[in-house]
């Protein structure tokens, strides 16, 4: 297998050209998970890019992305394959009429013909697990939220995921001709089962730490200053040391940026924070809590002072 | 990277990293994580491709392969540190002076300093520095959020005001408190932020003065892990690496008793009951689709036997109706499971996210409904600060008295339980010698579909001294040790 990246760095700089900021962990994990030849599970709170990673790392290798959306009553048929029954049997029809019409040699040997026929890859209609399997391009397969499958459909997973194959009882098994790289993620609704677990490395992406953050809100907020970049880092590290019910996700914070330059913002004041945190806070109780903080110094400070 | 492992060579591929991988991972498994076989090869497979000096991604790929659930991340990290301590760029530590190993960049930084004051390299490079002068770089140091410097100053306040003598058994916290007195660093925080009042042009604002704030603090903080590191590496230097990786051991999350749990450890337990809850819910309702079959649907029978001709050739039977399931929480709050009472509360709010009809009460030796308190809550604190504050609990004396709080339980609220109701009760049944009143469990036995009694203390202390839990447990359907999230999660695994 000749590998994707040549150093941890180098999955860096790649997914730098892409706008995306990795940090030590995820570009060591990457970069294990192309030599290793293993799946990653992402985990993480919502909103912190674990699905960007999967997007910017098919983006930087020029590779397509295939993406398989879970939810609950995922089944074989949406995420591996499915025989296509009406192309089936369309095929069946016209090969009666064309027999009859002729009216030839009769019974078994016909029979054998068409059903060698209508299980072939003419009538495979593949879904995203296999075609990943399949593809002669370079893929990445993101398996995106897998915890929201029953543990039960979990098992489908597997086979691809260990042996990158699909075994299907009419053709036999289909090896992957190369070895793409998986993301599955995961906002931990639930415990995933540990056969899943074992067969990923994990990787955890929490809220990123206040120089990334920063970097983040400058790589993708056109035109916003350094300074505000910093101070909108800095109050969101803020909000997010208090307890909440949820906390602002980076995009959240993003978008909180984004207003604020559309706003003409050039420094953010106690006014203006208040005015504008419903971007970042999205629960009422979160708000309220979140301003009384920040009033809640003032009193305190004057009281001293 | 500069500096390079000295002590053994070969350190990227060798058969020393391997040995020292095993004895890593079976410290692991010692200390509770679930590291199969697999994940052992995956790891070993992993330390090819990355090497031993860089650190960081060393411990990531370790993590990567081992590690695999948020939770456990804390324990990893703590035998890391300890089994990789020695390793990398602060390999040796020499009693000499420390300064030595620092890169040149630290050297320059605090010969500068040190230059600054005036004060000439006598000696042992930082043993020069007066207690003031360390206190003062502290803070420069601190002000500026200089990360190398802070290291280094780190070290030397360790060395400085630890007093750790090779061989002697205490702990590390002791070292911690002994250095962190010496530092006095609530007041270094105090300093800092006049003086960044002082430098600010205008009157800082209310928001201005908190991010200042958070930012300081969090400096302080990465002081405090440095100087817990710095003590780590050399206890480990004196007693050895298995010896260090016991004593540092942690419970995992999943294992910490909630009686004994603290703040930071309640918080972790509090992200982990919400999964656990969900599990619940499914556990009960599945349990409600999948029973057995009821009993034969006469009319239906009749209806299909009309295609065979009258006879009841296929048996129908009736399923029995998915009900939803009513849960009563009983909860006792007294002082003797403070810890454990906090937990509940957090569970009861848990549960009553995911189930329609539930129905909390709390007691001492009264009893109170607080089934409002939470509900179309959504700050959890808030509700238990409620529950603690106005809940009508205090009967007599505000000791638990089951008993009484049983009977008048049963008198308000007995005639609710129906054949639906699964009823838990969370406390230890100490009952301070009170009357048991076992007599109403019997009938809530009688009259709920289920009753169980979860125990906060260990089984070995159960009948032991005014605890009866005993004489409650004849007519309960079950009573569980529940120390921890583990048997917690046993409890409803087992559920069915």
């Amino acid at each position: 297998m000749d590998a994707r990246f040549d150093t941890v760095s180098d999955v860096r700089d790649h997914l730098k050209q892409v706008d995306y900021l990795a940090d030590e962990g995820i570009s060591g994990v990457v970069y294990l998970a192309d030599r290793l030849g293993k799946p990653v599970l992402v985990e993480g709170p919502a909103g912190t890019g674990k699905t960007q990673l999967a997007k910017s790392v098919a983006e930087s290798l020029g590779a397509r992305l295939i993406r398989l959306q879970c939810y609950e009553g995922l089944d074989e048929a949406k995420a591996i394959y499915e025989w296509n029954y009406k192309k089936q049997l369309l095929r069946i029809q016209t090969e009666r009429n064309t027999r009859e019409a002729v009216e030839q040699e009769g019974g078994k040997a016909a029979w054998d013909d068409i059903s060698t026929d209508i299980f072939s890859d003419e009538f495979l209609l593949t879904r995203p697990l296999l075609e990943a399997i399949s593809a002669d391009d370079p893929v990445v397969l993101l398996i995106d939220e897998v915890d929201r499958v029953e543990v039960e459909t979990e098992a489908l997973l597997l086979e691809v995921l260990s042996d990158y194959q699909v075994s299907i009882p009419e053709l036999g098994t289909l090896t992957a001709k190369q070895i793409p790289l998986v993301f599955l993620t995961s906002n931990n609704t639930r415990e995933l089962s540990e056969a899943l677990k074992r067969r990923c490395l994990f990787l955890h992406i929490d809220y990123p730490d206040l120089e990334r953050e920063k970097e983040i809100v400058l790589t993708k907020v056109p035109d916003i200053t350094e300074a505000l970049a910093d101070q909108v880092a800095r109050i969101v590290r803020s909000i997010r040391q208090l307890e909440l019910k949820k906390s602002p996700s980076v995009s959240e914070t993003l978008d909180w940026a984004r207003t604020l330059m559309i706003l003409g913002v050039e420094s953010v004041d106690e006014s203006t924070a208040t005015e504008t945190i419903n971007i970042l806070l999205k629960y009422q109780s979160d708000i309220a809590k979140a301003v009384r903080e920040f009033s809640k110094d003032q009193a305190a400070f004057k009281a001293v002072g | 990277m500069s500096v390079v492992d000295d002590a053994s060579p070969p350190a990227t591929t060798g058969r020393p990293i391997l040995e020292l991988l095993e004895g890593f991972i079976v410290e692991l498994r010692e200390a509770g994580l679930p590291v199969s076989l697999t994940e052992n090869l995956d790891a070993m497979e992993a330390v090819k491709h990355i090497p031993l000096e860089d650190r960081e991604a060393f411990k990531y790929a370790l993590a990567a392969t081992l590690v695999k659930s948020n939770a456990h991340w804390r324990a990893f990290e703590t035998v890391f540190e300890v089994y990789f301590s020695l390793r990398g760029k602060q390999f040796t530590i020499s009693d000499g002076d420390e300064l030595r190993e620092l890169t040149d960049d630290d050297l320059d930084a605090m010969e500068a300093m040190e230059g600054r004051q005036g004060q000439g390299m006598q000696g042992g490079g930082g043993d020069a520095l007066t207690p003031e002068q360390l206190a003062e770089m502290l803070y420069k140091a601190l002000m500026e959020g200089d990360e190398a410097m802070l290291r280094a100053l780190a070290r030397q306040a360790v060395k400085r005001y630890a007093g750790m003598e090779p061989g002697r058994p205490v702990g590390g916290t002791y070292y911690l408190y002994r250095t962190l007195r010496n530092l006095d660093l609530d007041s270094m925080l105090e300093r800092l932020m006049n003086q960044a009042r002082e430098d600010s042009p205008a009157p800082m604002s209310s928001l201005e003065e908190r991010l200042e704030r958070d930012e300081y603090e969090l400096r302080i903080e990465d002081l405090k892990k440095e100087i817990e590191a710095e003590i780590r590496r050399r206890l480990v230097m004196d007693r050895g690496v298995e010896a260090m990786a016991k004593t540092l051991r942690k419970p995992l999350p999943e294992d910490v008793d909630f009686m004994h749990a603290s703040r930071e450890e309640m918080a972790s337990l509090r992200k982990a009951i919400y999964p656990l809850t969900r599990k619940l819910a499914v556990r009960l309702a599945r349990k409600r689709r999948h029973g057995r079959k009821g009993p034969l649907d006469f009319r239906n029978t009749m209806r299909h036997s009309l295609s065979y001709g009258g006879v009841p050739a296929e048996p129908k039977f009736k399923y029995p109706r998915p009900a939803k399931p009513e849960i009563f929480v009983i909860a006792d709050i007294s002082g003797s499971v403070a810890a454990f009472a906090r937990f509940t509360l957090h569970l009861v709010y848990a549960i009553s996210n995911q189930f329609s009809k539930v129905r909390a009460f709390v007691f001492i030796d009264g009893i109170d409904e607080v089934t409002s308190y939470f509900e179309g809550v959504e700050d959890i604190g808030e509700a238990v600060h409620r529950v603690n504050t106005e809940a009508d609990v205090v009967w007599v004396d505000g000791h638990s008295d089951y008993g009484h709080a049983l009977e008048v339980f049963f008198q308000k609220w007995g005639k609710d339980i129906g054949p639906k109701t699964t009823v838990l009760l969370l406390g230890d049944a100490r009952n301070n010698y009170h009357a048991s009143q076992s007599w109403t469990l019997k009938e809530m036995q009688h009259k709920a579909r289920h009753l169980y009694w979860l125990n906060p203390e260990p089984r070995s202390y159960w009948d032991t001294g005014d605890s009866i839990v005993g004489e409650y447990g004849v007519h309960c359907d079950g009573v569980f040790e529940c120390r921890n999230l583990r048997q917690l999660e046993k409890f409803v695994d087992n559920l069915v």
